[in-house]
């Protein structure tokens, strides 16, 4: 009986992918095992086996094509003398992704009565009007702004697990093993705590490390030499022991990949004095962003997202360019409410700001780009243009970035607010695995539109 | 008077003699002086002496050139005196004052000197080691051949991190010396009650570090192991470990009674194997110097420790506006 060939997902998380190549032609026999197919994800060219075995029935999709979305049908395997027509229809791509999403917006859609809003883009004046852009992912714009620093300083080398032979276990630091050699770009063994105190030290003693984290959950072994050694030291010498070091690195949820390995530790870092936190959103902010952290003479916390890495934006197709910390980034200016984002956090926060046009609320949404410091100016100008504001993000919610800002709103703008903040947070709980509970634990851009309409009493 | 060591270092010079002499006479004077400031409230918090250990430093620091650095525990102030800090400055950090190192923000376990390459005074145990041979790590880069001294206790020593620091200081030939002082108890657990290792050099041999136990109240001895350490590390060879077979006279910190030993032990060991005794005796039976010399030494430490205790106290507080100042380089 003719099977379908599915596109596989080769990586947690991988929701479409490159048919770089073909290993067999129709009519082939295909023995279970059998190296069949090269896949690219967003992370590396993989190897695709067959689990079936029969003869090479059709070839649905060529080699070459991009954007080939998970089981979506590649390959009609049939047996011999069987026709490949006889295969069943291609099944419709099981349907999981944002449906919770879709289900919750439906009764918002409903209620759409008011004129919608007229879109505000405001333009980013971190780099001059008509500079020219180029397309770029931020895992680009991230191995761009560390291989421009590496050009321009001697002094700045990365190390850390797979950086270099592997080209990096997310890929950001391909190449850069190639074009600066073995003692610039340090393969390190597991051993967080071990490499994270070398890289202090090394700091100390006049070189400028960047540390890679696979994920920020691994930084947890390292968490005394980031807090103890690297933060605290300028002060305790009396201005004398400055540390300029980047700690990077996967933060926050990635997909499937359960409690140990999703947590998001931006409000945990920002607490630091002495540290500084940076955690963006597009690739221009992260490229900008790191090659401004790679020049500071402190410890910086710079916190990627592994679902943002494969995410394409508009960068400034400069030689050199750099964004100042504690600079927030008005993404879209509005009227009614202020959602103030970072991140990830910010896919909801445009998400919702889109939806709520359509209901004719103008939302103003901020993206603060920078942990610490954090540009109160910018939200606090926002909240009393606005009166209302609404914070998201993937933490917890003890102790989140929310809980700060609405601490600080209410101390320093109480008399401009017509509603009570609200923070949107991921949930109160380890992040599960099962599919349906880990959509569950994170914040929605569902739950962000609730809680506009409540601030706004809508 | 215990002589249990005949001057058979022919090589060993009345100057050099006469200066471990009163290097370690200073530390110890320093760290009597320390105590005394301590039970009059003027220094808080934790405080650890180093007396009895004198050796170790002092004879290490004669085996480093200019460039070398050095980085410890908390109980640090015998390395700052051994690598030229002042002794006013190290005091007026005890007292919290403006004129210390950290202008009082540091305290007795986190002081430093980029001048003399102190690099801590780290009151986390165990994080000194890895951050050492980060140290040499960024020596081995700039190509140049000086060596970090990374001290660290036999508390330290059960550490993970220490191992985690063994293997790649080994792997990448980094130019450290890892110096165990093993004064027997981590605060008050002794060795035989954390460990069923004979020594703690041997650990190292695992990861391919060679190393030895040395007998770190002879500072003569020390400064032996320790030119055999430092030629190790400056031929390309990478890290060494010396285990120096110590002593604390003094409980942990100043809120120690020791309660974990016998004073008979304590006793036995300023006795027979005091690391300042030794030297005097040296320099007394070989007629290298006489009674009215070393009181001479006594006298002019005793002025140097004093003056450090008058600065220390005299040193203002610092400004109110200090709080908010280096959080930041």
């Amino acid at each position: 009986m003719a099977v379908d060939v599915l596109m596989p997902a080769l990586s947690p998380t991988m929701e479409e992918g490159t048919l770089a190549k073909w290993l067999v032609k129709e009519g082939d026999v295909v023995k279970s095992g059998q190296i069949i197919a090269e896949i690219e994800t967003d992370k590396a060219t993989m190897e695709f086996e067959a689990v079936d075995e029969g003869i090479v029935g059709r070839i649905l999709i060529a080699e070459g094509t991009s954007g080939v979305k998970v089981n979506t049908a590649i390959m009609v395997l049939v047996e011999a003398g069987e026709s490949a027509d006889a295969a069943p229809a291609p099944a419709a791509a099981p349907v999981v992704a944002a449906a919770p999403v879709a289900a919750a917006a439906a009764p918002v859609a409903a209620a759409a009565a008011a004129a919608p809003v007229a879109v505000v883009s405001k333009a980013s004046a971190d780099w001059p009007e008509g500079t020219p852009m180029k397309t770029m992912t931020v895992r680009e714009a991230l191995r761009e702004a560390m291989a421009e620093e590496m050009r321009a300083n001697p002094a700045v080398m990365l190390m850390g697990e797979e950086v270099g032979e592997y080209q990096g276990a997310y890929k950001i630091s391909q190449g850069l093993l190639d074009e600066f050699g073995p003692k610039r770009v340090v393969d390190t063994p597991i051993t967080e705590m071990g490499f994270t105190g070398i890289a202090v030290g090394a700091a100390w003693g006049g070189l400028n490390p960047i540390v890679e984290f696979m994920t920020f959950n691994f930084a947890l072994q390292a968490i005394d030499h980031l807090l103890n050694s690297a933060a605290k030291t300028n002060y305790m010498s009396g201005g004398q022991l400055g540390c300029p070091i980047v700690f990077r690195g996967a933060n926050g949820a990635a997909a499937r990949v359960g409690a140990q390995h999703s947590q998001d530790f931006t409000a945990w870092y920002a607490a630091i004095p002495g540290l500084k936190v940076v955690s963006p959103y597009s690739a221009a902010d992260a490229k900008g962003l790191l090659k401004q952290a790679i020049r500071d003479r402190n410890p910086v916390i710079f916190l990627e997202n592994e679902i943002m890495y494969g995410q394409s934006f508009e960068v400034p197709d400069l030689p050199d360019f750099t964004i100042p910390f504690g600079k927030a980034r008005i993404w879209r200016e509005g009227t009614d409410v202020t959602i103030v984002s970072f991140s990830i956090g910010m896919k909801y926060a445009l998400e919702a700001a889109d939806l709520l046009a359509k209901e004719g609320i103008s939302a103003e949404v901020i993206d603060l780009r920078t942990l610490r410091p954090i540009d109160y100016d910018t939200v606090l100008a926002s909240v009393q243009k606005t009166n209302r504001c609404v914070t998201v993000e993937e933490g917890f919610p003890v102790g989140s970035i929310g809980d700060h800002l609405a601490s600080t709103i209410m101390q320093r703008a109480f008399d401009y607010l017509d509603a009570p903040v609200i923070t949107c947070t991921g949930k109160d709980v380890p992040m599960p695995y099962a599919a349906n509970l880990e959509k569950l634990a994170l914040v929605t851009t569902a739950e962000v539109v609730a809680a506009v309409k409540s601030v706004c009493y809508r | 008077m215990a002589t249990k060591k005949a001057p058979e270092k022919s090589n060993v010079s009345k100057e050099e003699l006469l200066k471990f002499y009163r290097e370690m006479l200073l530390i110890r004077r320093f760290e009597e002086k320390a105590g005394q400031l301590y039970g009059m409230g003027l220094i808080g918090g934790f405080c650890h002496l180093y007396i009895g250990q004198e050796a170790v430093v002092v004879g290490l620091e004669a085996c480093t050139k200019e460039g070398d650095k050095r980085i410890t525990s908390y109980r640090d102030h015998g390395h700052m005196l051994a690598c030229g800090m002042d002794a006013n400055g190290v005091m007026a950090e005890l007292t919290g004052r403006e004129g210390g190192y950290s202008r009082g923000k540091g305290g007795s376990m986190h002081m430093f000197s980029r001048e003399k390459h102190f690099y801590g005074g780290h009151g986390i145990v165990g994080a000194q080691v890895p951050l050492g041979a980060g140290l040499a790590f960024a020596d081995k880069y700039k190509g140049n051949d000086n060596v970090t001294f990374t001290y660290f206790g036999d508390g330290a020593a059960n550490q993970g991190q220490v191992y985690e620091t063994y293997n790649m200081a080994e792997l990448w030939a980094l130019p450290v010396i890892f110096v165990i002082e093993n004064n027997h108890y981590a605060m008050g657990t002794s060795q035989a009650r954390s460990t069923k290792s004979e020594t703690l050099f041997g650990r190292g041999l695992a990861y391919g570090i060679p190393g030895e136990q040395v007998d770190g109240m002879d500072v003569l001895a020390v400064k032996e192991a320790g030119e055999k350490a430092v030629a190790h590390c400056r031929a390309g060879k990478g890290p060494y470990i010396l285990e120096m077979m110590t002593y604390r006279y003094r409980g942990h910190s100043m809120s120690d009674p020791a309660k974990y030993r016998t004073r008979e032990e304590v006793e036995k060991m300023k006795s027979e194997k005091d690391a300042i005794e030794h030297v005097r005796d040296l320099l007394l039976n070989a007629g290298l110097s006489s009674d009215e010399e070393l009181k001479a030494i006594d006298k002019s430490i005793k002025e140097v420790v004093n003056a450090s205790a008058e600065f220390a106290k005299a040193s203002p507080e610092p400004a109110l506006s200090e709080l908010w100042t280096d959080i930041y380089a």
